[in-house]
């Protein structure tokens, strides 16, 4: 009765942070494709994600999930005002080097070296580590996402003071905030439901 | 019921409505929203599944207490001390708390160039008096926690197995999973914007 981890070992299995293309697998069965429900599909939010072995695993909590998936959307994409897209996503590759989570940080590099066009800065920080060099204004963002993502958290008002120096408004310090935050969310699915795959 | 339930990142980082932070999270409305709706389908759920409402409220507790945030410890210990023996559960999870003190995050990576970023740190384990309390699967559950908060990169497939050994079911792990992350997400959300009220009520002072 009692279940069983589906894990097998990967070959070749990431060992370094990159922004290469690298993939996933669960230790835990995700559902099947063919067995998934309508409430399952509104739980995954997008259809394309049905594809997913993670999202299928998480979609075994459908409302949970959905509520997930729409949390981070906002956190990222919405952008009209507040702290430009390629600096969330610091935020975030900041607490995923900060957590050691090598997949998250992988994604979440590339988005921010995407949006920046700066991805030899970008790439230091997942070579360096945290305390990398990358100019004022993003050390002060990696600062502060890497504090708040230390348990327990040791943000601030030394942080918020370096953040608004750097240009940063309270909208902007509260994007920082969820994006780090957030990643303290994805990061530990990540990190304890499966392990990063080699890129194809 | 959940219409009357308070927006719990508003209330334990004291956003008071018309406040300087109440106008910057209007701003982020869906983030508001959806934060509240995975606390309820966390902690109201439709059908709790594999997962009683009383060991969600025991995991967050533990995981608020790991975090050393009171407020929020209070707020998910609440519900349990209205239960028949719910007061001495929270004096053991109080107990089990004080054993489990660490600071994070540390751990082990993969073999390789990252193995000079290993750091050392307790593994957690419950007391056997204490898992009398808890039973083999709330005691599972909580030494999962500790692994999650602490020392996530530690993780491994050996984990989930001993999740599953203690009665927990593939889905449950998954919930078991999300509210843990959950609740790490949403202290730092309380612990970032509680920084930043003051911030911003001093600017305006």
């Amino acid at each position: 009765m009692t279940e069983q981890v589906i894990a097998t070992p990967v070959k070749n299995p990431p060992i370094i942070f990159t922004q290469d293309e690298i993939g996933w697998t669960p230790w835990i069965a995700p559902l099947a494709e063919e067995d998934l429900t309508e409430r399952h599909y509104a739980g995954l939010v997008e259809e394309a994600r049905a594809k997913s072995p993670y999202f299928r695993l998480l979609v075994r909590d459908p409302e949970v999930l959905e509520a997930r998936t729409r949390t981070d959307k906002d956190i990222f994409y919405n952008t009209r005002t507040g702290l430009p897209r390629a600096e969330r996503e610091l935020a975030a590759t900041a607490a995923s080097r900060f957590n050691g989570c090598i997949f998250c940080a992988s994604v979440h590099s590339r988005f921010a070296s995407h949006h920046s066009k700066r991805k030899q800065v970008v790439q230091r920080l997942l070579d360096e580590g945290v305390k990398a060099d990358l100019g004022e204004r993003w050390n002060a963002i990696v600062a502060a996402a890497v504090a708040l993502t230390a348990t327990p958290p040791t943000f601030d008002q030394a942080h918020v003071e370096r953040l608004n120096a750097a240009g940063l408004d309270e909208l902007d310090v509260a994007d920082v905030i969820h994006g780090a935050a957030f990643f303290n969310w994805a990061n530990r699915l990540m990190l304890s439901l499966g392990d990063p795959t080699p890129a194809r | 019921m959940s219409i009357s339930t308070p927006d719990v990142i508003d209330l334990l980082a004291g956003v008071k409505p018309g406040s300087e932070l109440d106008r910057i999270r209007a701003q982020r409305p869906q983030t508001r929203e959806q934060a509240q709706k995975s606390y309820l389908a966390l902690f109201q759920p439709s059908d709790p599944g594999d997962v009683s409402v009383q060991e969600r409220h025991a995991v967050a507790s533990f995981v608020a207490g790991l975090h050393r945030h009171p407020d929020a410890f209070e707020f998910y210990a609440a519900p349990l001390e209205d239960q028949a023996a719910g007061t001495w559960l929270v004096e053991v999870l109080k107990a089990e708390i004080g054993r489990a003190q660490a600071t994070g995050p540390y751990g082990r990576y993969p073999a390789g160039p990252l193995t000079a970023e290993d750091q050392e740190g307790p593994s957690y384990r419950t007391s056997e008096a204490s898992r009398e309390t808890l039973g083999p699967r709330l005691a599972a559950a909580l030494e999962h926690a500790h692994l999650l908060v602490f020392h996530p990169r530690d993780a491994s497939p050996e984990a989930l197995q001993a999740l599953l050994d203690a009665g927990w079911t593939t889905t449950g792990v998954v919930t078991l999973s999300q509210l843990v992350s959950f609740v790490a997400f949403q202290i730092r959300a309380i612990a970032g914007l509680t920084v930043l009220a003051s911030a911003t009520k001093r600017a305006a002072a």
